[in-house]
This record gives structure tokens, sequence and C-alpha cells, in this order.
């Protein structure tokens, strides 16, 4: 009943504003160098309307989402403001006019506040054009109430996790009061409620008469906030369609161009003696008391809402970061000592959250990106030839299908599922015998997302033990053969494939009884 | 609106800011310092001495403003002690033309041919994108060459300046000397600059995530070019100063002296990794860098060991900003609300 009033009001909506796009885009043409990133790429924005864009990894999207911000310039096609051509010649410009963008990477300046974070270039002013710091803290607060998060506007964004960084970025996103809220990927790095909370201030936003467009690999939410769905694929425009005309399978085979037949292809496999067993690990304030085991061939999926410990138990795990008690054994060892090499040595591999930050070298092209963890396997006396590089890359990229240019294109130029697989590889490379993997595929497209998911599982097959941390649901159910959740830095439960529900593992991630909780979808 | 107001700060909050604050740190070195060498020598604190220490530093205080600046965009300037030497030198030489120049017009000039100097490194940086590093080790020779092939070898005396010239570099005003006055209204006008001006928050930004400040809509090229521009200007200011000082011109006037301001900024709290740091601290380090040149003698230690003092003090330093980034970090560590 209620859905179909709201499909009601969608499309009244539709008919009021379908007359001039408040935003568009035309037949956007772009490449970088020989790579054809846009090749007529067309989108509407709609006032008070919500678009979502969707297509694979590498279809565009964030490209199209960079030439709207004038951080590029397109090279044939139009940008119509309001019916007007408009050509942004960078950032400020496209600010100026009226669009606020949030990227799928936070952008952050880590040694000033988070208040100034937001307010950069806009700081309020008070005589003299000096800056209110007193009013810019205030309205910072203001922001951070409507989005109902509390983070101290004061301290330094240096050490804000990924989600909070994501709320920075929304709220000054929000400050902007921007006509035009271009989203990438708002919601890959956040829990449930700030979800539900960015939704809210969406929907506020859209009846104030803004435009909103997101980008998203989560359908549910696609189908719970769009109006409008637009699909890409391999840098052109596919199909624009109201949202309620649309299924999930439709867009999926739009997006890929076939059907998708599986989206976690998990093999079943024989379990071996645990490889990995962590005992009683503690730290003050992050976690403690975590013990939990992870047997040879088996996947071991680790839930809970974003903050409640997990990425920083990996990181203790593999030795990154210290603990003040409990101990780490791998095949019934100790390991030596507290440091990723001798965690590396003991044949543990870790892909971190972050790849941008922690799993790759920006700077760096894909082949040596790729040959990192090898460098010393590599060398003969003591030096890198550019051959065994080559070679271990030629090996690598055809086994993980990688996509890249060239091995000496820079790892930045690769879409972001590409380059999830090239850390993967630098990893599998060492021929660890466990494999923590954290988030694997965030802000990774459908179908790459099943290659990876393929990946993962066809290692399991072979006697990998893996530690899978994720904050999608549907990943943790399809992929592990055991789940354990984590609430506030403790394991709150351990449950077995056929226990592992959405339900049952939300209860435990939250401690809120699912049945009371409001949903929004 | 009330449910999420934090707590308001203790009134003597402003005290553990200050305490804990990086330029208190160098503060207190100072402080120790004067006290250890009052200790063995009482004359350390006269008046005199005093002057003769404000007198010393102004210079070295000027240059570290504006090589603040430059390092808090995660850049760094190695033409000043050149620019320095050339405007010196071009001091002497108009003065010789035109002996009846007024000294404030001279201090215009100084300021603008430093600008231009700095200019020419800021447009190599931003516009031919080249690395700070190079293109300043590069104008390091090229203008302290055309300081010696414009000398050749001729030395200007301060019998060729004007006498209110010299004045200003030996005059006091109310016991503080001219030169001191200048430093502080240079380093209270850029202070402020930087910490309450929009434009000024925008080097900063750019120290710490230049990918970030573009896409905040900062012009990256511009400010960068605008904050060698100003080391250029603060360099070219303290090469009139220099002559008015010393009188005694050659081609060689600040030969070295860059290694001292970038010194005095790095022990001062500025990072060379950018975004951090006041051009309090810098001219705090300046003061501390000068304080021990003068007090190492007194304290009996031989003047040979004074480059290795201010080498102990850089890592020193660095040590102590390591230190205190750990301890926020922990700090903030505990504070992330996410966290848990």
């Amino acid at each position: 009943m209620a859905e179909a009033q709201d499909a009601t009001v969608r499309s009244t909506r539709r008919a009021e504003a379908a007359d001039v796009p408040l935003l568009e885009l035309r037949d956007i043409h772009k490449s970088f160098g020989a790579v054809h990133a846009l090749r007529g790429a067309s989108l509407s924005l709609y006032r008070g309307q919500v678009t979502a864009l969707v297509g694979e990894n590498g279809a565009g999207k964030s490209t199209l989402v960079k030439t709207l911000a004038g951080l590029h310039q397109q090279d044939r096609g139009q940008v119509l403001l309001e019916g007007e051509e408009v050509s942004f010649r960078d950032p400020l410009h496209a600010r100026e006019a009226g669009i606020a963008v949030i990227y799928q990477e936070p952008t952050m300046f880590p040694d000033l506040t988070v208040a100034e974070n937001i307010f950069m270039g806009r700081q309020p002013l008070r005589s003299l054009r000096r800056i209110d710091r007193k009013a810019m803290r205030q309205q910072a607060l203001e922001l951070f109430e409507q989005l109902g998060v509390k983070i101290d506007p004061d301290r330094a964004a240096q050490g804000l996790s990924i989600a909070d960084q994501q709320v920075v970025e929304i709220a000054k996103a929000i400050s902007l009061d921007a006509r035009v809220l271009i989203m990438d990927e708002p919601t890959a790095a956040l829990s449930g409620v700030e979800v539900d909370r960015l939704f809210a201030v969406t929907r506020t936003l859209q009846a104030q008469g803004a435009a909103v467009m997101f980008i998203s690999h989560r359908f549910e939410e696609v189908f719970a906030l769009a109006d409008w769905i637009t699909v890409m694929r391999d840098g052109a425009h596919v199909a624009t369609a109201p949202a309620s005309e649309l299924t999930v399978d439709g867009v999926i085979r739009q997006m890929v161009g076939r059907d998708v037949a599986s989206l976690f292809p998990k093999q079943e496999t024989t379990i071996g003696p645990t490889a990995l067993e962590v005992k009683g690990l503690s730290r003050k304030g992050v976690f403690s008391d975590i013990s939990f085991t992870v047997r040879a061939g088996e996947i071991v999926g680790l839930s809970g809402l974003v903050g409640a410990g997990r990425s920083e138990v990996a990181r203790a795990v593999f030795g990154i970061d210290k603990y003040d008690s409990g101990e780490v054994l791998v095949r019934d060892e100790p390991l030596k000592s507290l440091s990723p090499r001798a965690s590396m040595a003991a044949g543990l591999a870790f892909v971190p959250e972050d790849r941008r930050k922690q799993g790759l070298v920006m700077e760096l092209n894909v082949s040596r990106n790729l040959t990192l963890t090898l460098r010393r396997k590599l060398s003969r006396f003591g030096l890198l030839t550019n051959q065994s590089e080559a070679q271990a890359t030629k090996e690598w990229a055809k086994k993980l299908q990688i996509k890249a240019g060239s091995p000496m294109s820079p790892i930045s130029t690769l879409s972001g599922g590409n380059q999830q697989k090239v850390v993967l590889g630098k990893w599998l490379a060492t021929g660890p015998r466990i494999l923590i993997i954290d988030e694997p595929t965030r802000g990774i497209d459908v179908g790459t997302k099943s290659e990876v998911h393929r990946l993962i599982s066809e290692l399991a097959g072979t006697g990998l033990a893996v530690l899978m941390i994720s904050s999608e649901l549907p990943e943790i159910l399809g992929m592990s053969d055991r789940v354990l959740v984590m609430h506030e830095g403790r394991i709150t439960a351990e449950l077995s494939r056929k226990d592992a529900t959405e339900e049952s593992v939300m209860t435990a991630a939250t401690g809120v009884d699912p049945k009371t909780k409001e949903t929004t979808a | 609106m009330t449910t999420l107001t934090l707590q308001r700060q203790p009134s003597t909050a402003w005290l553990g800011t200050l305490t804990r604050s990086r330029e208190f740190s160098v503060f207190l070195a100072l402080v120790i310092l004067i006290a250890v060498t009052v200790a063995a020598n009482p004359r350390f604190l006269s008046a005199q001495s005093i002057k003769d220490l404000l007198l010393n530093s102004s210079i070295l205080v000027i240059l570290a403003v504006g090589q603040a600046i430059v390092i808090v965009t995660k850049n760094v300037d190695l033409s000043v002690g050149s620019v320095l030497g050339l405007t010196a030198f071009a001091t002497g030489k108009i003065f010789i033309a035109l002996p009846d120049l007024p000294v404030i017009a001279m201090l215009v000039i100084g300021i603008a041919l430093g600008a231009m100097l700095g200019a020419i490194n800021g447009a190599l940086i931003a516009v031919a994108k080249v690395p700070a590093l190079v293109v300043t080790l590069g104008t390091l020779y090229i203008f302290r060459g055309v300081d010696f092939a414009w000398a050749q070898g001729q030395q200007i005396s301060p019998s060729d300046l004007p006498a209110d010239f010299l004045a200003l570099g030996a005059g006091t005003l109310l016991g503080f000397p001219y030169l001191a006055l200048i430093a502080l209204a240079v380093v209270m006008a850029f202070g402020l600059y930087l910490k309450n001006l929009r434009s000024g928050r925008e080097f900063y930004a750019i120290g710490s995530d230049v990918q970030a400040a573009r896409l905040y809509g900062i012009r990256v090229g511009r400010k960068v070019f605008s904050a060698f521009a100003i080391s250029g200007a603060l360099a070219g200011l303290g090469g009139v100063i220099y002559a008015a000082k010393y009188g005694n011109l050659d081609a060689t006037a600040g030969q070295g002296l860059e290694l001292n301001v970038v010194a005095a900024a790095v022990v001062g709290g500025v990072a060379i990794a950018g975004g951090v740091g006041t051009v309090y601290g810098a001219a705090l380090g300046a003061v501390l860098l000068t304080t021990i040149t003068s007090a190492l003698p007194v304290l009996g230690v031989s003047p040979f060991w004074q480059r290795a003092m201010i080498g102990v003090l850089i890592l020193a330093s660095i040590v102590l900003d390591r230190y205190l980034a750990l301890r926020t970090e922990r700090r903030l560590r505990g504070h992330d609300s996410h966290a848990g």
C-alpha cells in the first residue's frame, strides 16, 4: 500500500519537474591518453529528484562525476545548467554554480581541524575578514547534529575512521547549500544507521528542491532512494528510466550486458586443521578479549558495524598495531615477534581496507606494486631487474584478469576493482597460508565483485585460511563458512553458515532487536 | 540543539593549550638556555646583551617567517640567502647612485626586488612543476652568481651609505632596536594572516594534502607562487636591513644563511612534511638559534661546536615533534566517537 502511494508521489514529482533538467550532460567524451573513459555519456538531473547512476567498475561513473565537478574538462559534448551551456574550468567554478560533490575517497586535510575541513575557503567571517572560529565550530556542530553523529569539530582530521571521514565529507557537501548534490558512493564506508541518516538528509535536500545524484553498488539503496536510474556501460549511456519501472535483475543485465548467474559463487571446501588462532587479544579502549580460530580452507566472516573494532583486530593480528594482552598462534606456534615481517614469514597476508593509502603505492606502476612483496625473491645480487618484474606481473595479471593499459601504467589510472586485484595479487604472490582481507569489495562494481568473490573462494578451496572483514551483509552471508560478529570491541556472536542470517548477524552487531528497529527500505 | 553541545572548556583551558603547543617547547628551551647561561655568567642578561641578541636575531626571524610559509605548503626555499645578498648589494649600489633616496623608499624597493626574485622561484615551481628543492637550489647559485658578476669584487663601505639609513640599523625606539621592531611587526602580521584569514589557511590546506586542496577549489599553483613571492619579499627586506646593519657590503652577504633559516623554522616546529607549524614558532626558533650562538662562548664551549649544537637541536626538535604526534594520535584514537 505504502509502496504504491510512494510510487504515485514519485511520478507526480517527475511530471512537475520533467520540463528542463537543472543539470544536463549531453554526449560527453573524455580520453586520457589512449584510454577512452567516456564515449557518449549523458545524464539529466531534475529539481527535487534523486537520480542513481549505476554501472560496472570502469564504466566511467567517477570520470563523469569529476567532469561535473570541474576537475576534468570534457573533450566533446555539452554541460547544460538550467538549459544554458556551461563549461566548468575548475572545482571552484563548479561549486560557485551550486554543485557540491562527495567523492568516492574522502579528501581530507589531516593536519587541520574537522571544522576547518568542512569550511575551508568558506569559513564564517567576523570583522576585518577574520575567521570566526566560534561560529565555524557552532555551524559544524549543527551539521553533525543534523547527521546525528558526534564528532568534535576541534579535533584534527588525522586519525578519523573512514566512516567519520565520510561523515565529514557529507557535512561539507550539505553546508554548501548546493542546488546539485553529487555523491560518488557515499555509503561505501558507512554502517546501517549512518546510511539511514544520510538518506534522511538527502530527502530533506530533495524536498528543498535540490537535484541529487548518487552512485552506489548497493541496489537496495538505489531502489529505496532514486526516482530515476541511469545505467552506464563502457563510458556510454545505456538507459535511463524511472526506478519504479525497473528491477534489480533488469538493471544488472543492462550494466553488464549479460546475465549475472550468481553474485557469490561460494565453493564447498574441505576444512582442514586450525591455521590461525587468536587468544584473548585485548587493547585498551579498542577491543577486548578477542578469541577465534580460522582453519585451513575455511572462510571466516568478521561482521559488525563500522567502528566495532574489526579492522583494528585485523591490524593487531597482522602485527601492525600493538596489543596489551593475548596471543596470536599460526599453526599452533606463537608469532616470533610483533611485526608485519614476522607475520609474513609465518605465512600471513593482509589486504587492508583503504587500498589507496595502505595497500598500494599510488605513484608506482602496476608492475612495481604487484611485485612489491616479492622484491627480495625477484632480485638478483640485491638488484631488481625489470625483466623479472615483468615476468611476475604478466603471470599475476593473467591469473587475476587485471585490466590495465600496460604493466607500466600508473596504478592510479586503474579502476577500483582492478586496483583491488593488484593488492590481492601482491599478497597472493607471497604464497600465504592465511589471508586477512578487509572489505574486499568496497567500492567495486557487481561484475568485478563476483570475480573477487570467486577468487577468494577458489583460494580457500586450495587450503588457504581466510579471515574476511566486510560491512556488506550479503557478502558475509554468501561467502562465510562461519561468521563472527563484533560489537563495541567484543565478539558478540559466532554463527555457523546455516545459523547466520541477516537478522541474527544484525542483532549481534547492534544489540538492538531487529524487529523493533525502524527500517527505511 | 542542546543534546549535542560539547562541554564548554574550562576557563583555564588556554593555559593547557599554550603549554601543549609546540611553540611553548621552543620557548621553554630558550628560557632554559638563557637561565643556564646566566647562571654561568650573570652579565649575559644585561640590557646591552639583550639588545644585541634582538638585533642579531632580527634578520633570521624575518627570513624564518617567509620560510615557514613556504614549508607549510610542503615546499622549501633555499634561495633566501642569495636573495638577501643580492638585495643587500643592490641597496648599496642604489644609495651610491641616489644618495637622497628616502629610507622608506629603499625598504619598498628591497621588498619589491626580493618579491621579484621569489616570483621567479614561484613561477618555475608552479608552472614548470619542478620540485622546489631543485628550483631554489638552482636559483641559490644563479642569484649569487649575478651578485658576484655585478660586484666584480667591489666592496661598499658604510661611508657610501646615507647616515639616516645606517641609523635604521643601529637606532632604537624606547630602547628597542628598530630592526627588532620591524621583525616583530613582520611576525605579528604574518602570524595573524596565517591564522585568521581564509587566504592564510589555504597554505596549510595545500601542505596538508595538495590533492584535497585542489578538490576544495583552492588554486594551488597561484598559492604556492605567492608563498615564494612572500618568502622572496621578506628576504629582500632582510637584505636592506642587512645593508643598514653592517654597512660593509660585498657579494658574499648572507652566504649560507638559507640553512640557518630552514633550521630555525624546523626547530620552531614547522614540519618539513607541510601543513603544520606557525610563524611564531619559526621566529622563536630563529631567536633560539641566535641565542645559542652567543651563549656557547659564554658557557666556554668552543665556537667550533656551535654548528654541531644546531644540528643536535634540529634532531631534538624532530624527535619532539614525532613524540607529540604519537601522543596526539593516541589521544585522538581514544576520542574517536565511532570507536568501541
